[in-house]
């Protein structure tokens, strides 16, 4: 029953509720037509005959699907060499991004240890220093000891812990209480013990995230295999690419199928692991503040 | 570690550490952890010495020297910095672009983040779905997505161009015009706008709706909820995602690389930006101490710019729990 007194319908709080939600979702429809266009341009260019791609006005459906264009640009380039060589060196960097840095990760979260307190300051502080400058530097270093046109100069530093990645885990162990480890250590376990047994399966989540973001990294870096790689038998699939697109110039139905093959991997991956995306990010930002 | 001679005295060994005690014989858990954990972060700190300090160190002694990785290093004082602001003509360039790119890219990613985060908390029907969307391209990086951006910024047949002309705008020639360049990789950065969002998301959760509440019992509308709520909530959060993506910005290396046919800078150098300026020197022609001296300016101004950042920060990052500090 409505009295006189009530608000007409289009001044109640839940129409206003509604009509704030119909624009949201209008916006947000609208900014993912923008968002996923060039991921649509991509797939279809791919699969369109160069005299499609040429056309003006461009097409957005190809008129005739060219899945010969992956299998010709795949064969004109060792791309089954590169992606081999590519994910060795994002495999071995995960290895040791996740065991170096939880370890390290363990004793800033749980040890207690003389100058704990102002080293971790200076983990934080190293991120906020540009990797540019310590670039030339290391390639000195790297090529002094004989690692140029090696993968050891793309390996060997993930192996020795990252001021993000020891960030991250140290934030989610701290959550994580003292009890548990103190019993542990009553009953004579000692640290190693209780990194394996204890921290390891309960940080599982955020362990994930660092693989993920590792692996990621490793798979899309350009600047390290261009420093450090010479032979074309040893390139990764960024640097390949970057070499094809030499072979095929402008060849962009060559070009954007490899391109859809070199970030299928990762997108397969985030879809599979999409929680853990959010859930690293999470870590990292809401302990900030 | 001492090794005992007989079962027994390990024994009393093994008790006396039982009970927590601290015989000479055995060492304390005090100096056991404090052993044990840098044993623990001694990866890190091999990483640090080797692969930062000890790196930092070098180049700035190689800043002063004409060093090229075969020659030996000649002590030649300020020669590498003057250079800088003197003869190379290329270097001012090079600064100008960087400078331009981060003046515009930090506030127009970081407002574009707050903004789609503001969106994407709203309860609206397939939310899971956008969020997925929109972050999708944050993760998409690498040489593939340049190609991908310089097919869809092809003056004639590409998508950004057939897009405009749908409005009636004649596109301009992006990566052809040195006008444009820039902007063509602002437009490429704000495509990735989602992965900045994911962090205010996650802050913009933790806002705790009594104050909205309280603000909507005082009338207060979108706007000023958004200004006065809002905002100060996720400040911490907003002076992170500044300092670190000046920092980022700052960097800018692998799009010009590869936009540029293998850095060449693009038309009328309006790509060339400081790192690439940086490797052309280091790597081209292997000019390793003016090269260190660069990095050493980039150093010095990313850090000044970091504490100026900070001061900043203090008067207008809002923490909760009071201790404004």
């Amino acid at each position: 029953m409505r009295t006189a007194a009530a608000p007409k319908f289009y001044e109640t709080k839940k129409f206003k509720d509604r009509l704030k939600q119909m624009l949201v979702f209008i916006v947000l429809l609208a900014g993912s037509v923008l968002v996923i266009s060039p991921l649509w341009w991509m797939i279809s260019t791919s699969l369109k005959s160069p005299a499609e791609i040429a056309q003006y006005p461009p097409t957005f459906v190809p008129k005739e699907i060219h899945f010969s264009n992956y299998v010709k640009a795949w064969q004109t380039a060792p791309f089954t060499r590169w992606a081999m060589n590519t994910f060795f060196i994002a495999f071995c960097g995960m290895v040791g991004s996740v065991i170096v840095n939880s370890l390290v990760a363990y004793a800033f979260a749980k040890i207690r240890f003389k100058g704990r307190s102002f080293l971790f300051m200076v983990v934080l502080s190293t991120m906020l220093i540009p990797g540019f400058v310590t670039m030339v530097p290391q390639y000195i270093l790297f090529s002094k000891l004989g690692w140029v046109n090696t993968y050891l100069p793309l390996i060997v530093p993930a192996f020795l812990g990252s001021a993000f990645f020891i960030f991250l885990l140290r934030q989610f162990m701290m959550t994580i209480p003292n009890e548990l480890i103190e019993a542990a250590v009553l009953d004579g376990a000692n640290h190693i013990q209780i990194w394996w047994h204890i921290m390891l399966p309960l940080t599982k989540p955020a362990l994930i995230a660092v693989a993920i973001f590792s692996f990621n990294g490793a798979w899309n870096d350009l600047l390290g295999p261009l420093l450090y790689l010479n032979d074309e038998s040893l390139y990764t699939l960024q640097i390949g690419l970057q070499t094809f697109k030499g072979t095929v110039q402008t060849q962009w139905h060559y070009l954007m199928a490899m391109s859809v093959m070199v970030l299928l991997p990762v997108v397969l991956l985030f879809f599979f692991f999409q929680k853990h995306f959010i859930e690293g990010s999470n870590i990292a930002s809401g302990t900030k503040g | 570690m001492k090794s005992y001679e007989t079962p027994i005295e390990r024994r009393r060994a093994a008790l006396a550490n039982k009970q927590g005690m601290t015989s000479n014989r055995r060492i304390s858990r005090k100096t056991r952890d404090n052993i044990i954990g840098y044993l623990f972060i001694s990866p890190w700190i091999i990483g640090f010495l080797g692969l930062t300090l000890g790196p930092l160190l070098f180049s700035l002694f190689a800043s002063f020297t004409d060093y090229n990785i075969t020659s030996k290093m000649n002590f030649i004082g300020f020669d590498n910095f003057k250079r800088m602001f003197t003869i190379d003509d290329l270097f001012k360039t090079s600064l100008w672009n960087t400078l331009f790119y981060v003046i515009f890219s930090v506030p127009l990613t970081t407002a574009g983040a707050i903004f789609l985060s503001v969106l994407l908390n709203q309860k609206v029907k397939g939310m899971k779905f956008f969020r997925t969307l929109y972050y999708l391209p944050a993760i998409l990086s690498g040489v593939a997505v340049y190609f991908l951006w310089m097919q869809l910024l092809s003056p004639s047949t590409g998508l950004v161009n057939t897009f405009l002309a749908w409005f009636g705008i004649e596109g301009p020639a992006w990566l052809f015009d040195p006008e444009w360049t820039k902007p063509a990789l602002l437009l490429m950065k704000m495509w990735s706008v989602g992965g900045g969002m994911l962090l205010y998301l996650a802050s913009l959760q933790g806002v705790s709706n009594s104050l909205y509440e309280a603000a909507d019992l005082d009338g207060a509308d979108v706007i000023q909820k958004f200004f006065h709520i809002t905002l100060p909530m996720i400040s911490p959060i907003i002076f992170f995602d500044v300092l670190t993506s000046t920092i980022g910005s700052f960097q800018i290396f692998q799009e010009a690389y590869v936009m540029t046919e293998n850095g060449s800078g693009g038309p009328g150098n309006s790509l060339l930006f400081y790192n690439l300026h940086m490797w052309n020197n280091a790597f081209e022609v292997f000019d390793m101490g003016y090269a260190s001296a660069m990095a050493w300016l980039l150093f010095i101004v990313v850090m000044i710019l970091t504490i100026i950042n900070m001061k900043i920060g203090k008067k207008w990052v809002y923490y909760e729990g009071g201790d404004n500090k």
